[in-house]
């Protein structure tokens, strides 16, 4: 074709931009995000993290799945304001284990970082499925067929699969019996809730949502919602020795 | 702050510096060059160009 | 004989629906079933269209010049309007909708389908994308072909491009009320529609570039430089930020292989530069073409645009981590990216100030012409945005304005000032000279639309400035004893009256669309025809 022949002189200058272009914008990334990989101070060393069980992995997706990252942070920022009223600030290892990172980036409500422990599994419960019950001012939306919805529990072992894939360790064991796990974590009076504690010694076993006839989404979500920012001992860490 | 911080700190912060300065100083040469002015005073009539 | 390109692309399409069927068919997941099935038969679709118009018109080739004037390609342009023009309401629509949600939560139902968490995405990704998306796509393919004065090149791949492109906002957003999604904000599509959208993208590379190579003008004009730094730079954050491992192919989730703060570091590093590449550049590329040709007098300076745009796009990609101050990100990340968005304030009022002054000696059009008024404020917009950012950025204040709703004002005040208002301008320029018009139906419901949604704007980010300062200050308030003196709900309660101002800018800014589609529809419709001797009739041809 003759256009085509006529004009590879200045296809060449569009090569040119197109490179000039990819050099241009390549460089700020990779200063930026290559360093985060091999700066060894990027992630503290910390006591008592562990990825996160069946159950609460399942839960993590539910929060995903709703949305609740567009509302609620989980990122304790170091200030005397957030420190009272959130308690101690994020750290990097904290959130090691979460693909995608759950950070967050607005706080229509509160951060929820530190939100383990803080309230009952019942408190939860109720105000998942009717939040201006307990707080007549809320703005959050109700979310009452978690508690009726039956988790799906099908493509829990791929879940973890992918996990382990991108470099989360989780144990063989853990992998092989991670069917079982999802349900008996919500059901401690089960056979299979004496296994899982040995396989789970830092997680908790309880009915979290209060109906022992199934395991619910709710039983993922509280189980989730109970276990956040509860994990490293935060009596042994040391603040210093992580300054960055 | 271990050691490779500060190395790689100091080394964007001067080296890093005069790279963006170098390349700044490109485009405006570039861009400034009078025998250029020409190519770019054509160049910005394009839009008119109808057919 | 059926071209190399159709039989490929016919190949290709019969290949995706055989897959699409398989997924269907073997998994379990209901919202993959749905969205497979939705590709087969959309793939079939597309293999149908392409033999339809194979034997409708006996293969003929698509002459590159009429009359030694370029045949332009204007029918997938016209495609992309009306889809911009669509998706806009609807995400104007949904954006109301949650404001509303915020001010009465009653309005969520307590469904699934319906709660603030799932339409947020969808509103976001609505605006962002399928309303800018179009914008941009059509726009770039008006913009190439007439500064390269060539046709597009390929019969089937402008078609794919543009009609691929919609079918993944499809995919995303039914993904999105069915509760699929990665939870990366404004990169929410999970796999799938991911690995769709890379393919989309680089057939949109090629076809700009193709047409580029096609040129009959020496220069490659400014504004393609902008576009093609923005599908360039958008291929590389969308693949970057969304390498994922699917659950398995039959799931609709995935894993991201990134994880905590590496991860939050590449999202902003997307997110910021999505602003920046997508919303800006791309934008930009439509201001250094619209608005020289609205005031009929060519850009203020060249060399400043050649300036504005290297400088624009080297410091750009450093400013995201400012997203992250006093995160568990290390402090000299988020330095750096904010010592970046400071600097970055120069190239953008570069900017700004050679779209404003392209007006100079022509100032009086502003009381005449609506549409170069819409452009103009936008630029203001961008202007003054572009200022706001970088103090945004500034520790000191992002300790304030970080988490609260000020940052929504910002982005606000960017999306409808800037994105919106030069996206209107072109559109308005755009529909005449693509049917054929001599121009639009009505100017006087330009100014309308004008007036109307700039009292919403300035609603909108005037309530969500003062909420968001007096938000960020009630939650850092203490009292004589040393205590904190409000409780987190009591900041909510303190929103209401904001949040319902908010919500009637919106309504405002939705009623200004409203009106501008009406318009558009009746110059598509009824506006003065051009006379015949100007209407190149192969354009109109080679439209179908």
């Amino acid at each position: 074709m003759s256009i085509w022949s006529k004009h590879q002189i200045f296809e060449k200058n569009s090569f040119v931009l197109l490179i000039g272009i990819l050099v241009a914008v390549s460089i700020g990334g990779l200063v930026e995000i290559a360093p985060l990989f091999y700066l060894k101070s990027t992630i503290e060393k910390t006591e008592g993290m562990r990825p996160y069980t069946p159950l609460e992995l399942a839960g993590r997706e539910i929060y995903i799945r709703e949305g609740c990252y567009l509302c609620h942070s989980q990122m304790v920022r170091p200030m005397r304001d957030e420190l009272e009223r959130y308690g101690h600030y994020s750290l990097a290892a904290e959130s090691m284990y979460d693909h995608p990172f759950q950070w967050g980036s607005k706080r229509t409500g509160p951060d929820l970082a530190r939100v383990g422990g803080k309230y009952s599994d019942a408190w939860h419960v109720e105000h998942l499925i009717d939040p201006r019950s307990l707080v007549p001012a809320s703005i959050m939306p109700g979310y009452p067929f978690l508690a009726e919805n039956e988790l799906e529990i099908r493509d829990i072992e791929n879940m973890l699969k992918a996990n382990m894939f991108v470099g989360v360790p989780y144990t063989d064991e853990q992998l092989a019996s991670a069917k079982m796990d999802i349900r008996a974590q919500a059901m401690p009076d089960s056979d299979a809730a004496y296994e899982f504690v040995e396989r789970w010694p830092t997680a908790i076993v309880r009915d979290y949502d209060g109906n022992p006839e199934k395991v619910t989404e709710m039983d993922a979500m509280v189980a989730y919602l109970q276990m956040l920012g509860t994990l490293v001992d935060f009596s042994i860490y040391d603040d210093k020795a992580n300054l960055r | 702050m271990n050691e490779t911080y500060t190395a790689v700190a100091g080394f964007a912060q001067t080296w890093g510096l005069l790279y963006f300065m170098a390349l700044f100083a490109i485009v405006l040469a570039y861009a400034l060059w009078p025998r250029n002015g020409k190519k770019f005073d054509e160049a910005a009539q394009i839009p008119f160009r109808e057919d | 004989m059926l071209s190399l390109e159709e039989g490929g692309f016919a190949l290709f399409l019969v290949l995706l629906a055989f897959a699409c069927l398989i997924v269907a068919g073997k998994t379990f997941d209901q919202v993959m079933a749905f969205h497979a099935s939705v590709g087969a038969l959309i793939a079939a679709g597309g293999v149908f269209y392409i033999f339809k118009n194979y034997f409708d018109d006996g293969g003929v080739q698509i002459p590159q010049e009429i009359d030694g004037k370029p045949n332009y390609n204007l029918g997938p342009i016209k495609f992309g309007a009306v889809a911009a023009m669509f998706w806009g309401i609807a995400g104007f629509t949904v954006g109301l909708i949650i404001a509303l949600q915020l001010a009465y939560p009653a309005l969520n139902f307590d469904l699934p389908w319906t709660n603030f968490g799932r339409l947020r995405p969808l509103h976001t990704s609505a605006v962002i994308f399928a309303f800018g998306g179009n914008v941009l796509l059509a726009t770039s393919m008006y913009v190439v072909q007439r500064t390269s004065r060539a046709r597009m090149p390929g019969k089937i791949l402008p078609w794919f491009v543009i009609v691929g492109y919609n079918v993944f906002i499809l995919i995303a957003g039914t993904g999105y009320l069915l509760g699929v999604t990665q939870s990366k904000e404004y990169a929410e599509p999970e796999w799938y529609a991911d690995l769709w959208l890379t393919i989309v993208w680089v057939a949109y590379l090629l076809l700009f570039l193709g047409t580029i190579w096609k040129r009959k003008e020496p220069h490659i004009y400014v504004a393609n430089w902008f576009y093609l730094a923005f599908i360039v730079t958008i291929a590389m954050l969308h693949i970057t930020n969304n390498l994922a491992v699917p659950v398995s192919i039959y799931s609709t989730q995935s894993v991201i292989v990134w994880s905590g703060v590496q991860d939050a570091m590449v999202q902003w590093w997307y997110g910021h530069n999505a602003v920046g590449f997508f919303l800006t550049a791309g934008f930009l590329a439509i201001m250094y073409y619209f608005v020289p040709k609205r005031a009929e007098r060519p850009v203020y300076s060249y060399r400043l645009s050649i300036v504005h745009f290297w400088a624009l796009i080297f410091i750009y990609i450093w400013a995201g981590p400012h997203h992250l101050h006093y995160t568990a990100l290390p402090q000299w990340a988020s330095t750096l990216g904010a010592t970046f968005s400071i600097i970055l304030w120069m190239p953008s009022w570069g900017g700004m100030i050679n779209g404003l002054m392209t007006l100079s000696g022509a100032w009086d059009k502003l009381r005449t012409d609506p549409v170069l008024r819409m452009m103009v404020v936008s630029v203001a917009f961008y202007g003054m945005s572009t200022f706001e950012g970088p103090l945004m950025s500034l520790r000191a204040v992002n300790s304030l304005s970080h988490y609260t709703d000020w940052t929504i004002g910002h982005v606000h005040s960017g999306a409808l000032g800037w994105v919106g208002y030069i996206s209107f301008g072109a559109l308005y320029c755009l529909v005449p000279w693509l049917w054929n018009k001599k121009s639009l139906y009505s100017l006087k419901l330009v100014d309308w639309h004008f007036w109307v949604s700039t009292i919403g704007i300035v609603l909108y980010i005037t309530a969500m400035w003062v909420s968001g300062i007096m938000q960020g200050l009630m939650w850092r308030a203490y009292d004589s004893l040393g205590f904190l003196e409000y409780s987190f709900i009591e900041t909510v309660e303190a929103m209401h009256p904001f949040y319902v101002v908010r919500a009637l800018g919106g309504a405002l800014f939705v009623i200004g669309a409203l009106i501008m589609a009406y318009n558009l529809w009746m110059t598509v419709r009824y506006g003065e025809a051009e006379e015949a001797e100007a209407a190149p009739t192969g354009s109109l041809a080679a439209a179908e």
